[in-house]
């Protein structure tokens, strides 16, 4: 759409110069396509879908995830099928349902998002925005893994609005300049409560992931959490060793690749992309029933499905699948029992070589999203310190 | 008479139409959806009730973070004062013909990103960042100072981004007093520090309430220095309304706060109106 108009608009300049119209029309052109473009990035973004029918909108994660998509998903296929992937990002999966809530007709605007999963797959479904998706359109499908498909079924009856495309951990790392190994794997989890670090962990602002570590501390099942005050002690005593709750992957990444902090929650991922860039000295560390989470493609209502059909094809066609995972650092939703898989890609954190996913712990949505509004209050309190 | 009466609303029109429909009108919506109800699903339902506003005052949490942002504020007001103050005296007696060019300073900031000016203070607070290397290199510390993630971190971020507004303000007050009564007053005996005590410092007071005002209602609505250079425990209200509609999709609630929050800046406003006139405030920005 931004390139057909400036197609048009260098058109309207051509004939200008070459005197077809005049100075006032030329002016008056300009500001009406100023208001247009201010339109169809606003409320009015139905026009937009409307004018540019062979053009699909895609929000991801941005940063290093987006260049990825970009890369090796949308430029090809684009090229392959003509269909332009109008490529948006958000910082947060909050920041951009609320997005999608606010537009009009909420959804409207939007079309794939690549979700965490399985409990935002299970907030979008509950707000109405899911669609049904026609497998049959999309082959590659029978590639993926039935286990990380299962719990996306089970949300909405046996049927599916997204794809799974992805998935890791949200885990602990730190750097082994100043922790060594032995003691990260011998303290596990508590390692996020040692006090010989007092000021020089991190965290997530995240209320789930931090009531999951807590959890794991307390020695409770994150799924099932008996004591949820034991829970909140642990929040308490772990705040005051905290030197910053980060609240992106690149604050996440600074932190670290600066040493402000030595341990701290994060995304397995962006440690990997930060090995890559020569900081060998942090390491993952993997506790037993360390949050696991998968990603989807998301597809909104209201979307043109044939042309999703095509693109979630496209992107699950194990040659794009595999050159995202390494572009991203997350093992992608195949089976490996099923595709053959790079070894750059089976090196990834937390890929499995089984293809069932047993032993990865994911996080129950029906139990989570009950919790949430309560829970993220509590949460937000302990972080203030009061 | 009548057309003439009529041309300055017709010339107004444009700019009271974008005020109602991207002022007036948001607002009007955040009121309306105080009111409102959350489902347990993030959906939002049309209800009139109060229990939203009743939530923030039962729970001495909400109001606790709003006290906090408006002791911050307050700090805030103070420091760009004693730092403004300073400056714009001087840009006001100095006859250099660098002036232009040192005002133009002042407004630098401006022409860079809100949020890259703020990051940029990690590399200088930081553990790693400027000061502490420098600190460390020089043998003066052999440990990190803990400058980042701290209210302090916070307060000079505000400060970058408010102190111009402070500067402006008091510098177009005193701009406008006539040399020559200082001139005068000293010609009469008085030293030069009786001079601007007794003469330029009440002169430029509406500058500097109409500084104060503005740097605090700014404070009080900030967002980003608080999450990118607070630690735990230094989060203001704006960032607590962010949670409540963005974290939690609770729209009503964060709404309410969004209100009350409103409604106190509105009274300071007032307040502010009524003894000292707001006249002030756009005579500065006029000036930018």
């Amino acid at each position: 759409m931004a390139n057909d108009l400036g197609e048009r608009l260098d058109n309207v300049y051509e004939s200008y110069k070459e005197g077809k119209i005049s100075r006032r029309d030329f002016v008056k052109y300009l500001g009406i396509s100023g208001a247009a473009l201010g339109l169809v990035g606003g409320p009015f973004g139905m026009i937009r879908q409307a004018m540019a029918a062979k053009s699909i909108r895609f929000d991801g994660w941005g940063g290093t995830v987006s260049e990825a998509f970009r890369k090796y998903a949308f430029k090809p296929f684009t090229d392959a099928t003509g269909i332009k992937v109008i490529d948006g990002e958000f910082g947060n999966a909050d920041s951009y349902l609320t997005r999608v809530k606010a537009s009009y007709p909420p959804g409207g605007e939007y079309n794939l998002a690549h979700l965490s999963g399985v409990f935002d797959y299970k907030r979008y479904v509950d707000l109405g925005f899911d669609v049904v998706l026609d497998e049959d359109k999309i082959p590659n499908l029978k590639t993926v893994m039935p286990a990380i498909m299962k719990p996306y079924r089970a949300i909405t009856n046996g049927k599916l609005s997204a794809v799974p495309y992805d998935y890791g951990l949200t885990t602990i790392a730190y750097n082994s300049k100043f922790i060594s190994d032995d003691k990260a794997k011998k303290m596990g989890a508590a390692l996020l409560w040692d006090k010989d670090l007092k000021g020089k962990l991190g965290s997530w602002t995240d209320w789930r992931t931090n009531i999951w570590y807590a959890s794991l501390k307390t020695g409770q099942n994150p799924n099932d959490i008996k004591d949820i005050k034991a829970v909140w002690s642990a929040l308490k005593e772990q705040r005051g060793l905290i030197k910053k709750y980060w609240g992106s992957g690149a604050e996440q990444m600074s932190l670290l690749a600066n040493e402000e902090v030595y341990a701290s929650i994060v995304w397995s991922g962006r440690v990997k992309t930060l090995q890559n860039q020569g900081h060998t000295h942090l390491k993952l560390l993997i506790p037993e029933n360390a949050f696991s989470w998968q990603e989807c493609i998301f597809v909104m209502k209201g979307t043109d499905l044939s042309a999703a059909h095509k693109l979630l094809n496209y992107m699950l066609a194990p040659e794009c699948a595999f050159a995202i995972a390494s572009g991203q650092s997350y093992p992608p939703s195949l089976d490996p029992r099923k595709v053959t898989v790079p070894g750059a890609v089976a090196g990834l954190p937390g890929f499995d070589a089984t293809g069932t996913l047993n032993g990865y712990l994911f996080a129950d949505p029906g139990y989570w999203n009950t919790h949430q509004l309560d829970w993220a209050e509590k949460w937000d309190r302990i972080m203030a310190g009061r | 008479m009548k057309e003439k009466s009529l041309r300055p609303w017709l010339l107004l029109s444009p700019s009271l139409t974008a005020v109602f429909l991207l002022l007036v009108v948001p607002v009007c919506f955040v009121v309306v959806y105080s009111f409102w109800l959350r489902a347990p699903s993030g959906q939002d339902i049309p209800a009139f009730q109060l229990g939203n506003y009743a939530k923030f005052f039962a729970d001495f949490f909400y109001p606790s973070i709003m006290l906090s942002t408006i002791r911050v504020a307050i700090e805030t007001v103070f420091l760009c004062l004693v730092m403004g103050y300073i400056p714009a005296y001087f840009f006001y007696k100095t006859e250099s013909k660098l002036k232009p060019f040192l005002m133009i300073l002042v407004m630098l900031p401006f022409w860079i990103s809100f949020i890259i000016r703020t990051l940029s203070w990690i590399n200088i607070l930081g553990d790693s960042g400027l000061i502490n290397h420098v600190l460390m290199k020089m043998g003066f510390i052999h440990e990190p100072l803990a400058m980042l993630y701290n209210e302090g971190a916070v307060i000079m971020g505000l400060l970058q981004y408010l102190l111009p507004f402070m500067i402006l303000n008091i510098y177009v007050s005193l701009d406008g007093i006539d040399k020559s009564l200082t001139e005068a007053a000293k010609s009469l005996g008085c030293t030069e520090w009786q001079a601007f005590k007794e003469i330029t410092l009440p002169l430029s007071l509406p500058g500097v309430s109409a500084g104060c005002l503005l740097v605090f209602v700014l404070t009080c609505g900030t967002y980003l220095p608080p999450m990118i250079l607070g630690g735990p425990g230094n989060e203001m209200i704006a960032n607590l309304i962010f949670k409540r509609i963005i974290g939690t999709l609770d729209w009503p609630f964060g709404s309410a706060i969004s209100t009350i929050l409103m409604i106190l800046l509105v009274i300071i406003v007032y307040t502010y109106n009524r003894y000292m006139g707001i006249g002030q405030i756009f005579k500065a920005l006029s000036t930018d």
